[in-house]
């Protein structure tokens, strides 16, 4: 008879106990650099960059460690990782508007428009 | 036909069933749901960029004590039940229930603690007189903001807290699959991952310096 531990389909992984704590603390620690970053006396734009890298290497170190993305089938995992990060690269598209929005900038189609009337 | 083709009986034991799509169904299912509410905590932080960026007179009133403090205990608290979660998914794996209750509860519990911290900073923000569309300090949307995206991923909070409960109790009557344990770890991992982002955007690019 086929038991419940048998007829699970769940990955045969099993994380080592000294694994979780190196990766809990390394996130530990990496979460209150972001802290100190943050209180550094820098433009913000350079804050802004280098919390975002901090960020982005918690987030690998808990996708890859504590999610087992890294013992996933790799042809999923790097399909799902290209749709994914496609698509959030495609989101920055609107960052020159806010640019534009902080100069108080008319925009653009609205200035060309302008154009043509003085012209008649 | 034969009798065990009427008969409700278990199915003869046979070969490991393996899913066609590489991965147990149900945890497909999982990381595409995961995907898509991170493409919206995404799309969330992405419009309070915009704001913020194009905004002439974003506040930045958070002090360090107590909003950045109470930022590091949240953080400190959350990525601890990342840990107390992940022992739990080993213990069901290697078949030990009690253990994986156990765990399951310390999580449940360490989700409970930081969504009450968070309901007490919204409390004391709007003693300060922070609104949704006004504030004391700047720019109006600044409450909106904070607001909308901690309350995205306190909701986030308060489900994964109730699904932990039911899956813990499911560990403790034995009647758990390994599976569903795991799927709930991946749940609250992605909540934690979350909270990683919301920090240093919403809390930190804030605080007064």
């Amino acid at each position: 008879m086929v038991t419940r531990q048998q007829d699970s389909e769940a990955a045969p992984y099993v994380a080592t106990l000294g694994k979780c704590l190196l990766v809990y603390i390394c996130i530990l620690i990496l979460a209150g650099l972001q802290f100190v970053i943050a209180y550094q006396h820098v433009a913000v734009t350079a804050t802004l960059f280098r919390m975002l890298a901090v960020a982005i290497i918690e987030a690998g170190l808990a996708v890859v460690f504590f999610m087992h993305l890294g013992s996933e089938n790799r042809t999923l995992v790097t399909w799902i990782a290209v749709v994914t990060l496609f698509v959030l690269a495609a989101m920055q598209y609107s960052w020159t508007d806010s640019f534009r929005t902080e100069r108080d900038a008319a925009p653009s189609y609205r200035s060309s428009s302008n154009q043509g009337e003085a012209s008649q | 036909m034969r009798q065990s083709d009427l008969t409700m009986g278990p199915r003869p034991a046979g070969p490991a069933r393996s899913s066609p799509l590489v991965m147990p169904t149900k945890k497909l299912a999982m990381w595409l749901f995961l995907i898509a509410d991170a493409l919206t905590f995404a799309v969330c932080l992405l419009a309070y960029g915009f704001l913020r960026n194009g905004s002439a007179n974003w506040p930045t009133p958070f002090k360090f004590f107590p909003t950045a403090v109470n930022a590091m205990v949240m953080t400190f608290i959350l990525i601890t039940s990342s840990l107390t979660i992940s022992l739990g998914v080993r213990a069901a794996k290697i078949g030990d229930q009690d253990a994986a209750f156990r765990w399951t509860m310390f999580t449940a519990a360490g989700g409970a603690v930081f969504a009450l911290l968070q309901i007490r900073e919204w409390m004391e923000m709007v003693d300060q007189g922070m609104r949704l569309l006004h504030n004391p300090w700047g720019n109006g949307l600044f409450g909106a903001t904070f607001f909308s995206i901690t309350g995205l991923h306190l909701a986030h909070v308060s489900v994964g807290i109730i699904v932990l409960i039911i899956v813990g109790m499911r560990c403790k009557s034995g009647r758990s699959d390994p599976d569903d344990v795991e799927i709930t770890g991946l749940y609250w991992q992605f909540v934690n991952l979350v909270w990683m982002f919301v920090v240093p955007f919403v809390y930190l690019l804030n605080v007064s310096k």
